[in-house]
């Protein structure tokens, strides 16, 4: 296990939507400066996991803990406000505004951090030109940029990263991934769910399995072996 | 010259229906929110109007100053208060609750004022008229209810497109979720674009309380035309619900020309040949989604 | 909730089981139902003149709160303009008694078709209108009737006409009896038809459009042709209903017939009673008689009484006086959902499991 304390820590996390329980008890911890990789098939529950950490989902408080304090159950805006960001699955910038108003949105939360505008034009070039185009007509794999870029305005301390590769080209997964040590760099620390496990193996530091609504497999990419995820995954 | 007089009459009427409609339209831009209640809201300023004008001897459009500021708090009460619960909820809720709410302030109006027809009085201002050429005259009072009307929505596309409100506005529009994640309060951000769509109705209602006679029942018909030209018009533009307006009282003012008694029809028959030839309105606002 | 266990069949040979719709809650209903309706038939050798009004009343509101309830609680579609019919049907009444030598009573079933006939294209303009602008869509159409005959003068114009001379011919005692049984007839047709309309695969398939247009459609309920079904029969419903109050009132004038306040009484009485449930605007209507009764003196107090209380029931008790009862006790009077009923192999007691939620429950919003 790490060394240092959890930035974030979740203790048999249960999550329900409506009648139906998506979770069953995850146990999960993520220390600064890392990334911690989250697969599974569709249906596992990766999403609902994330949407619980940002507050999406009800949780009991004591069940998600951020920096040593209870969040579970916080809403959404204040979680944000602790640092927490999300790029969520299918990108899901806003229609109505422009490339650089998606970003300034982003920023709305107004923490303070080596995040602003200029910084996200340097690290994503293609954006500056595009700014005062609508979001959505950009390509798919700039428009996931927008959305990493306009999760990082907020200066998290946590990044949760929601299938980016979902319909890319793997040539723009590649780029896209490239930037992930810069963001590492601020201090971040990045959660990925990923499909694409081959992908997911590749940057992360750990990495979680889940099956199901449980956690069916943790740890290092090393340490596991081919046969190990795939029957996690499968859950056979 | 008959029919550019009623033309022209039109024109200036849907600069008053206009701004009935702006704050509805601004409701269901950001929230989805459809206020029966909304032209009794408007009733309901007229009425704060007269209380003001009366006990502080006020002009009514100095009253403005403070109708319109207290409505907008109305607005953010009423909202986090009353409406929160059943915005983004089902349709039923919605239209029940403003329902009631409509009943609840038509006939609370009645019983605190009457059913007797009172007017906000400005001297000479709803007489005053400009002469024109070819033997016709504008009202002065009607032409600067059409230039606050414009201003309004001069206004609100500003706030719109420039400000950071205006941002949230148009992210909570478009998705809910994502903007909760980007750190906006949700709550807070329908309670200001409630504030703003009372204000609106506050304007309406000391300008309604000026150039007409008004008596607690007239909410109703209030709501239809707002939602006519907001139909008209086509949902999601601000220019396009001041068309609509304007057409909306054009097709009346030619109708009350033909015969008294076909003003309103032919009004409501223009919004219903909209609705049948181009339903998506005359300027609606395309997106990419 | 943990999904219902259904016991497993029994492996005995002979054993079976059958599926049932009825409880013993709803046959002593049906029993007393048939019972009531055939004492308040009854009416006419007994009664006096005003609680026979009373109930003539009584009825045509329940008849209007069913079909708004049909529309609303079960189509998904909130209207505001259903005086559109009751209108309509005041106006075949109109027209039956002053322009042709039928009897007054037949203006009842004429309205219906008239009222059908037009809310079919009504509908193909009004289905274009979104959720909520549909319902004020249907207000407008409303005034559209009410400025109509406003300017027709041959039916009376903006001040109205009577009909009284029309039934100058029938006997006072036939008129009141003919105009209770015609009300009888009409509420529990209304409740019938709506009763039957739910059981059918039609209901069902209204249930699914309530639940998601969507899906309903992925799943080939043809959604536009049930909403029509749907909102036509309510529109026959609502203009049988104008026909018979304005034979009891006598007296038509568009702004009456046309009024709003139709749709306020149905919307109150559904609301309070119990939208999305049968029970519902039984519960309710009586619950606006009481209400009424006890506040007459009060004028506008009364109306701000009754928008205050369906707001709060809005706010805080969606499902209404007989939602909160059906959820305290599970009572239903009118059962619409289906029963396994398992028989034993050799004698003993038939027990029943029912079955996991199925689509019919009457899901309240």
């Amino acid at each position: 296990m790490t060394p240092a304390a959890p930035m974030l820590a979740t203790r048999a996390l249960t999550a329900h939507y409506g009648d139906f329980q998506a979770l069953w008890g995850i146990d999960f911890e993520i220390a600064a400066g890392e990334v911690v990789a989250i697969i599974g098939a569709n249906g596992a529950g990766k999403s609902t996991f994330l949407r619980a950490l940002t507050g999406l989902n009800r949780a009991a408080p004591e069940m998600v803990r951020f920096e040593d304090a209870p969040i579970g159950g916080a809403a959404p805006h204040r979680v944000v406000r602790m640092g927490i960001a999300m790029v969520p699955e299918g990108r899901r910038l806003f229609p109505s505004l422009s490339v650089e108003e998606n970003l300034l949105l982003g920023g709305e939360v107004g923490r303070d951090g080596p995040w602003n505008l200029e910084a996200v034009y340097a690290l994503f070039p293609v954006l500056r030109e595009r700014r005062r185009q609508p979001a959505t007509t950009l390509s798919g794999g700039q428009q996931q940029i927008v959305a990493i870029g306009r999760a990082l305005m907020g200066n998290p301390r946590l990044l949760l990263c929601d299938e980016l590769s979902l319909g890319l080209a793997p040539v723009v997964v590649q780029e896209i991934y490239a930037t992930m040590p810069r963001i590492l760099s601020s201090g971040c620390a990045v959660v990925i769910v990923e499909q694409d496990i081959g992908q997911a193996l590749r940057v992360a530091d750990r990495v979680y399995c889940f099956q199901e609504g449980r956690v069916s497999l943790s740890g290092r990419p090393g340490d596991l072996t081919r046969e190990h995820v795939k029957q996690a995954y499968f859950g056979i | 010259m008959q029919w550019l007089d009623a033309i022209l009459q039109g024109i200036l009427l849907g600069g008053l229906y206009s701004l009935f409609a702006t704050g509805l339209s601004l409701a269901f831009g950001v929230m989805r929110f459809a206020n029966i209640a909304h032209g009794d809201l408007i009733v309901l300023a007229a009425y704060l109007g007269l209380v003001v004008t009366s006990s502080l001897g006020l002009h009514p459009l100095t009253a403005a100053l403070l109708i319109v500021p207290l409505m907008g708090v109305l607005g953010y009460v009423a909202q986090r208060g009353l409406f929160d619960r059943v915005v983004g909820g089902d349709v039923v809720s919605m239209l029940l609750l403003t329902f009631g709410l409509s009943v609840v302030l038509q006939n609370g109006l009645q019983g605190l004022f009457s059913a007797d027809g009172r007017r906000l009085q400005t001297g000479d201002l709803v007489t005053a008229s400009v002469p024109l050429p070819g033997d016709m005259a504008i009202g002065v009072f009607p032409l600067l209810v059409l230039a606050l009307a414009v201003g309004a929505i001069v206004l609100l596309e500003w706030v719109f497109a420039r400000t950071s409100t205006g941002r949230a506005f148009r992210a909570t529009s478009d998705d809910r979720e994502v903007a909760q994640l980007m750190g906006l309060d949700i709550r807070h951000v329908y309670g200001i674009a409630m504030a703003v769509s009372f204000a609106l109705c506050g304007l309406a209602g000391i300008l309604l309380g000026i150039g007409t006679t008004f008596d607690p029942s007239m909410g109703p018909t209030r709501l239809l035309f707002a939602f006519e030209s907001v139909i008209i018009g086509g949902l999601g533009s601000l220019w396009g619900t001041l068309a609509g307006g304007m057409i909306l009282g054009v097709a009346q003012t030619i109708g009350f020309r033909i015969s008294p008694g076909w003003g309103l029809l032919a009004g409501h028959l223009a919004f219903l040949v909209v609705l049948a030839v181009r339903p998506q309105g005359l300027f609606p606002r395309t997106r990419d989604r | 909730m943990a999904s219902i266990p259904v016991a497993p069949l029994p492996a005995a040979p002979g054993a079976g089981f059958h599926v049932v719709r009825t409880t013993r809650t709803s046959r002593v209903t049906f029993a007393v139902t048939v019972a009531l309706v055939a004492l308040m038939a009854s009416m006419p050798w007994w009664a006096d003149p005003s609680t026979t009004s009373l109930v003539i009343e009584f009825m045509y509101y329940l008849a209007i709160a069913q079909m708004w309830n049909l529309l609303a609680g079960y189509g998904g579609m909130v209207s505001i303009g259903q005086q559109a019919y009751i209108g309509i049907g005041a106006y075949v009444l109109v027209w039956v008694a002053l322009q042709t030598g039928m009897h007054p009573l037949l203006s009842i079933p004429l309205a219906a078709l008239v009222s059908a006939l037009v809310a079919w294209p009504v509908s193909k303009l009004l289905f274009r209108l979104p959720g909520a602008y549909f319902s004020v869509g249907a207000w407008v159409v409303a005034e559209v009737f009410r400025l109509l005959f406003a300017n027709y003068t041959p039916l009376g114009g903006g001040t109205g006409t009577s009909i009284t001379a029309s039934l100058a011919e029938m006997d006072e005692w036939w008129r009141e009896a003919a105009l209770l049984w015609c009300a009888l007839a009409l509420a529990v047709a209304s409740m019938l038809g709506v009763y039957l309309l739910l059981r059918s695969r039609t209901g069902l398939a209204l249930t699914a459009i309530r639940d998601s247009e969507t899906a309903s459609e992925s799943m080939g309920v043809r959604v536009p042709r049930v909403k029509l079904l749907v909102y036509v029969a309510a529109a026959a419903g609502a203009g049988m209903t104008g026909a018979l109050i304005y034979l009891t009132k006598l007296r038509v004038s568009p702004d009456a017939a046309f009024s709003v306040e139709w749709s306020a009484l149905a919307i109150f009485i559904v609301v309070i009673g119990g939208i999305g449930t049968i029970e519902g605007p039984i519960v309710g209507a009586i619950v606006y008689f009481l209400l009424r009764w006890a506040l007459a003196d009060y004028g506008t107090a009364y109306m701000v009484a009754l928008g205050l209380l369906a707001m709060g029931i809005m706010l805080f008790a969606r499902r209404g006086v007989w939602g909160w009862v059906h959820a305290r006790t599970g009572l239903e009077l009118f059962p619409l959902r289906r029963r396994l009923v398992l028989e034993p192999a050799q004698g003993g007691k038939a027990k029943w499991r029912p079955l996991p939620s199925s689509a019919q429950d009457t899901k309240t919003p």
